[in-house]
């Protein structure tokens, strides 16, 4: 199949649960003004835990039943699911579709949701009852809260999709990878429609193995708002955070016909993985492979390194900040005052984790639609190793208006694997 | 306990699983849960458990088998009562 061949893939709606803003309006406002979404949380605390902060988006009962049934809420435990059904459903709304009941099957869109684990805490439940022998008091709801398809099992119901209804598991890279299987979809013409996103559960249960990986800080449990410092020279380890990021992505043609709003355009992307080669471990990348995905990512996008005008990173305030900065100034061949913007979406709410990907796409979207850098907050006292390589003003700490045209956005995650995909500004 | 004392306690226990509401507001002893109640098959076994909390018995598996409609559900209930 010849490029001319290729749908053009498009997005057409977003939905975000976000620890700094619920909702795309309220996750803008955010943005823009460099709201943190990080907060004190005793039950860290009361369990031990070095980082006591994180980023929990407030969802309320009230809001809960919007989007599910006094019967789905019976014994529903899993706070990524929650996220997740929230996100889509406002996502699906957001393209110009509602969600009924009976509606007809629609064979012509798909979804592919992922997540890093289901219902941590509906699991712990269930092992709790379990070992007490009571196996056969768990419910009907433990499957379908605890598998990790459990998202997409529930929003393929709500919303009566009929195309491929899936999730995917890449650690912190998942939501990307959604993002980019199902452009791919899309452009081999085998969906009108994909509804991708990611999500991710909240709480000790699911934090705890980061804890113990000394990966979190723990100095700034007194001052939660701080905690988050992507490309500081303070940074001393991520903050937890959890939520989920959806979008609609359309063929062209589709939302032409619909008469849909087009947000932006999704040019391509790459997903590789470094093979925990060359200096890749579990837990660290390769640094030649995200290299490569950033440049074939580039490539597959008809595009040159000197078009993309605004970066947003992986950057999760760890030592491996600078190295990221290394790998994409070397991958796009820029340093000092010719490197393009680039921000952390982290800053303001944490590192997402399984949601992070998705979230940080939404954040790109709206950054593109409403033509705005959003700022790194936390970043006044710049790593000197960054500055060394880019020049200062590339890394805004405040909102920045700005009219432009591309950006680019990278997730990398455990097990080596990395994915980066490149939005246009959608022109006819 | 009364049939009706029963009938209205079950009533209560099946209520947030239904999803036929012309035939709850007309449920008798002949009333099947799946076939009327258009109550999901999985929920049947929340519904056994809330039997099991709201009467403080153990149903086995062999009873849940059984419990296809509301007279079944009675008959079941009240041999464990009187057990």
């Amino acid at each position: 199949m010849g490029n001319t061949m290729k749908k053009r893939v498009v997005i057409t709606g977003l939905g975000v649960v976000a620890p700094n803003g619920v909702g795309v309006v309220d996750f803008t406002k955010a943005l823009k003004t460099g709201k943190s979404g990080i907060r004190f949380h005793q039950e860290l605390k009361d369990l031990n835990f070095s980082c006591q902060i994180g980023g929990i988006p407030p969802v309320s009962e009230e809001l809960k039943s919007k989007y599910f049934t006094d019967l789905q809420l019976r014994g529903f435990n899993s706070s990524g699911i929650l996220y997740g059904c929230i996100a889509g459903i406002d996502a699906w709304k957001d393209a110009g579709f509602d969600m009924i009941p009976d509606s007809e099957l629609d064979y012509n869109t798909g979804l592919i949701f992922g997540t890093g684990t289901s219902g941590v805490e509906k699991f712990r439940e269930a092992i709790y009852k379990l070992d007490d022998n009571k196996v056969k008091r768990l419910g009907s709801t433990v499957v379908v809260q605890t598998m990790a398809s459990g998202v997409s099992a529930y929003l393929g119901g709500m919303l009566g999709l009929g195309n491929q209804v899936t999730t995917n598991s890449s650690a912190c890279t998942t939501g990307t990878e959604a993002l980019l299987m199902g452009f791919d979809r899309i452009q081999a013409g085998k969906a009108k429609r994909m509804l991708i996103g990611s999500c991710s559960d909240h709480g000790p249960y699911l934090w705890g193995g980061f804890d113990a990986m000394r990966v979190m800080t723990y100095k700034h449990n007194d001052t939660p708002e701080d905690g988050s410092r992507p490309m500081s020279k303070t940074a001393s380890g991520f903050v937890p955070g959890s939520g989920a990021g959806a979008l609609i992505l359309e063929s062209l043609e589709s939302a032409k016909e619909r008469g849909a709003t087009i947000y932006a355009e999704v040019l391509g992307g790459e997903i590789n993985s470094g093979g925990q080669r060359q200096g890749g471990t579990l837990t660290a990348p390769n640094a030649e492979a995200v290299k490569r995905c950033i440049v074939k990512a580039i490539e597959n996008s008809g595009m040159t390194p000197n078009d993309i005008d605004i970066i947003n990173g992986h950057l999760t305030a760890t030592s491996k900040d600078g190295l990221e900065i290394k790998n994409w100034s070397e991958a796009l061949e820029r340093r000092g005052g010719e490197f393009p913007y680039i921000n952390s979406t982290k800053s303001m709410i944490g590192h997402c984790l399984a949601a992070a990907g998705a979230i940080e796409c939404v954040a790109s979207i709206i950054q593109l639609k409403d033509q705005f850098i959003a700022p790194n907050i936390n970043c006044e006292d710049l790593n000197p190793e960054i500055e060394a390589m880019i020049a200062s003003e590339k890394i805004p700490t405040k909102a920045i208006e700005k009219h432009f045209d591309n950006i680019a956005k990278a997730s990398f995650g455990f097990g080596d694997v990395n994915a980066c995909v490149i939005f246009k500004k959608y022109k006819d | 306990m009364t049939n009706e004392e029963l009938i209205v306690k079950l009533k209560a226990i099946v209520a947030p699983y239904i999803q036929d509401e012309a035939a709850f507001k007309t449920l008798n002893e002949d009333t099947d849960f799946v076939k009327d109640l258009k109550v999901n098959s999985a929920n049947l076994v929340d519904i056994i458990l809330d039997i099991e909390d709201e009467f403080d018995i153990r149903l086995e598996n062999e009873d849940m088998e059984q419990m296809l409609d509301v007279k079944s559900a009675m008959a079941i209930v009240t041999s464990k009562l009187n057990a």
